[in-house]
């Protein structure tokens, strides 16, 4: 607590950044997936190649595709994008799937009955299926959520400030009080982002705490 | 600057010795196999109890929520907590892998536990009706069944491990991470592109072998790859492929 | 002979789930145990095999008592068969089949064979055997599971709604290849199933159950319905009791009538009745209506609504192949299909009377 007293102003910066460049990706990530797993349960032959493609994605460790990210971005390696564009890879990767088993999980017979009372094509998606995929593209979101908040602490080691910052100093110099907060912090804003999310999702289905 | 990783990469020199890339592969392989190997002896017979049992769920629930922590902090505070009191060269070694291990039990607890939860009960019902002892009725009916999802837990685990120990070489680990590390400090970008080109490709490969594994070890039946040809399927357990519950954050 | 002597199975939060059951399950019958849901009557069935251990009571089997027994040992004896099949989804058709005589230790060849006969005893054919259960239909994983209960040959089959999961014309298939299996093997089958149909059609004989565990009658098909012991078990019998006993009693020596016949091509005689049977190759088509035929007869012309009684049949089909038919006059058959007369629901009517009286 003593380090936290005299560092505050610092570690709300580093908050806030760290907020940032978790954040805009789950958002980023999220508007990309939705097409992308509409498209994967759409056309049968998308699903395997799509699921494949991320799953592969996934496999990238974090420090490796941050560091790759100049060579594909032409950024310099110290330019936040570097961090932003990789984790929204890492959301894509994982929200696709879950797009498309949230939208396979809408029972054939809901979507029938919403065919036959007239409902086409994209304002069915928007009516009924999105929807009911709502739990199963929440539980993803969370997944995505949580993971993000711990990826993104890696990017100190490329330099790019955050609460992981708080984490190498605290180690490179042996303060135990700032390692500490650096991984309470890290943590605490794991759980906020689990929580909002899970309200959220709460919050868009009703029905389900019927 | 695609031309110098590219020299950097197939340069001989660059291979060998024991700073070398060959070295450094198979440091990385070498820790990897034992961190896995030590949380799998942890998690699997742990996760099969608990399936089996129905006991201990909160177990299971427990590393999920651990897996907020974030790894980079767990590594720091191992080495700077745990290193010290550890004599000699493992002083870098036995924190890394103990954060590892730490790492890798989650997935692998969470993906054997739901694949024993995931088995039919009817089927686990006759097992026991057709004379099945508890013990021939987890390792006959339930392991295999739960195998599918056991295994992607498993592939998940070897690949946080895999980018986890890349950047364990920031607190002394060997390993293909200290070409990222060294090369970072240096800023020699062609040492640090190379080094995770690397480390990309080996979690490609290991992820592709263990992909190839499952479909020896797993069976057709319950593997999804023969199904029902009309309607719906009604073994449970189905290839969770990659994305999958098992999924754990990733370092 | 399986027997329950005074057993009763209580659950911690005090609901008994059978109470006081005393009953003799009969060496070589099929006993079904009926009654609605909460009746206890998987609990029974469980009790046997020891899947569920009785609170008090003894349940035995040719006299030693269950509870004495190695449960995984007793298991092995005593086939098990449930509603959802219960195969094992990473196991081949065969290897499920073979699961037993394996468990038993013969050795793969000797259990593999044993598993291949069954199959085909059961009505599956051989090149099923290397899929896996998700690759059948409900139907097919029903008979691997009687196939894999039969397949060491125990002397006792516990039958849990085994084809309560399928279609009711599977089920009817299931059923008479029951009773075709059971007329070879003699085993001692204790049936649980909450449908009286076919507790009526399988057991030689029924014991209703009812909510709490309470066992309300035991009897015969025929008796529980010609003598249901209280408004409970009427009710639950359910209605038509009258009709569906004529299923169980034997048939009365019909007087069988000859009838004018035609074939395809003839023309009906002049002074031909109002309704003639056409027949080809000694198998009866159906009838016509003589004054609507022009010239020949041809199938445009046939009546087919009469369903057609076979000589052995039970006097409900009788009586239902007269009723049936736009001539009043029931169709029986040999054994070869062939036509060899018909018969009135009047006069069937008046022997029932006489013989019920």
């Amino acid at each position: 607590m003593g380090w936290l007293s005299t560092h505050g102003g610092d570690v709300w910066t580093l908050l806030l950044q760290h907020v940032w460049l978790a954040a805009v990706p789950l958002v980023i990530g999220l508007l990309v997936a939705l097409p992308l797993g509409w498209a994967a349960r759409r056309w049968r032959a998308a699903y395997p190649i799509l699921v494949t493609t991320s799953g592969l994605l996934y496999t990238v460790p974090s420090l490796a595709l941050f560091i790759l990210m100049p060579l594909i971005l032409g950024t310099r390696i110290l330019d936040p994008i570097n961090v932003v564009a990789a984790m929204t890879v890492y959301t894509v990767a994982l929200l696709v799937r879950s797009v498309a088993d949230g939208l396979g999980a809408v029972p054939e017979d809901v979507r029938a009955a919403a065919t036959a009372m007239g409902y086409r094509g994209f304002r069915r998606l928007l009516a009924v299926d999105l929807p009911l995929a709502v739990p199963v593209l929440t539980a993803g979101l969370r997944v995505a959520a949580v993971s993000n908040v711990s990826i993104v602490s890696v990017a100190s080691l490329i330099g790019v400030a955050q609460l992981g910052n708080l984490l190498t100093d605290g180690y490179n110099r042996a303060i135990n009080g700032e390692l500490i907060t650096g991984i309470v912090a890290c943590l605490l804003l794991a759980l906020a982002f689990d929580w909002i999310i899970r309200g959220i999702g709460r919050a868009l289905t009703p029905w389900t705490r019927a | 600057m695609i031309p110098t990783i590219w020299t950097w990469l197939t340069s001989a020199q660059n291979w060998v010795g024991s700073f070398g890339i060959g070295n450094r592969l198979a440091q990385h392989v070498g820790y990897s196999l034992l961190v896995v190997a030590i949380a799998a002896v942890i998690a699997i017979p742990l996760g099969l109890w608990v399936g089996h049992t129905g006991r201990g769920r909160w177990v299971v629930s427990a590393t999920n929520a651990a897996r907020a922590v974030p790894t980079l902090g767990l590594l720091f505070a191992l080495a700077l907590w745990v290193g010290p009191h550890i004599p000699g060269r493992a002083a870098f070694v036995v924190p890394s892998v103990i954060a590892l291990v730490l790492l890798a039990i989650p997935p692998i607890l969470a993906g054997t536990y739901a694949g024993v939860e995931a088995v039919d009960p009817a089927a686990r019902d006759a097992a026991k009706g057709l004379g099945m002892t508890p013990r021939q009725v987890l390792a006959r009916v339930e392991l295999p069944c739960a195998l599918p999802l056991l295994w992607s837990g498993l592939r998940s685990a070897v690949l946080q491990v895999i980018a986890t120990a890349t950047i364990a070489a920031y607190i002394g680990l060997g390993g293909l991470g200290r070409f990222l590390i060294d090369g970072l400090a240096q800023a020699d970008y062609a040492q640090t592109a190379g080094g995770a080109i690397l480390v990309c490709l080996l979690a490609l490969v290991a992820d592709g072998v263990l992909a190839l594994v499952q479909r020896v070890v797993v069976s057709p039946g319950v593997s999804g790859r023969r199904r029902r040809r009309r309607g719906i399927i009604l073994a449970p357990g189905k290839d969770m492929g990659h994305g999958n519950v098992a999924h754990t954050t990733r370092a | 002979m399986i027997r329950f002597d005074d057993v009763t199975k209580e659950y911690p939060g005090g609901t008994v789930a059978v109470n006081g059951l005393s009953l003799t399950i009969p060496t070589g019958q099929i006993t079904a145990l009926v009654g609605p849901s909460g009746c206890g009557k998987t609990t029974s069935l469980r009790m046997i095999n020891r899947m569920i251990e009785p609170t008090r009571g003894l349940i035995s089997i040719d006299g030693k008592g269950v509870a004495d027994l190695d449960a995984a040992t007793l298991r092995r004896g005593i086939g098990y068969v449930i509603q959802h099949a219960g195969l094992f989804p990473h196991r081949t058709v065969l290897d499920n089949v073979a699961t037993v005589p394996r468990l038993l230790g013969w050795d793969r060849a000797k259990s593999r064979a044993a598993a291949q006969d069954w199959m085909e005893r059961v009505g599956l054919s051989a090149d099923l055997a290397d899929r896996y259960p998700s690759q059948l239909s409900g139907g097919q994983q029903q008979r691997v599971g009687v196939a894999r209960a039969l397949a060491a040959d125990p002397p006792i089959l516990l039958m849990d709604e085994p084809f309560s999961a399928v279609d009711p014309v599977v089920r009817q298939q299931l059923q008479s290849e029951l009773l075709r299996l059971q007329a070879e093997l003699h085993k001692t089958i204790v049936f649980v199933t909450h449908d009286i149909d076919e507790a009526l059609l399988l057991g030689n004989q029924v014991a209703v159950l009812r909510v709490g565990g309470i066992l309300a009658q035991v009897a015969r098909p025929a008796d529980l319905l010609a003598a249901p012991a209280d408004d409970f078990v009427a009710d639950f019998l359910g209605h038509d009791r009258g009709i569906r006993a004529l299923s169980f009693v034997g048939m009365p020596r019909l007087p069988l009538h000859p009838e004018l016949t035609l074939a395809l091509g003839e023309v009906p005689p002049a002074d031909a009745p109002d309704w003639m049977l056409v027949v080809e190759g000694g198998h009866p088509l159906g009838w016509v209506r003589t004054a609507g035929v022009q010239g020949a007869v041809d199938t445009s012309d046939l009546n087919r609504s009469g369903t057609v009684a076979s000589l052995t049949a039970s006097p409900r089909e009788v009586l239902d192949a007269a009723l049936s038919s736009p001539a009043r006059r029931g169709v029986l058959v040999d054994d070869a299909g062939e036509f060899v007369g018909t018969v009135r629901a009047s006069e069937l009517a008046t022997l029932l009377e006489a013989g019920q009286a």
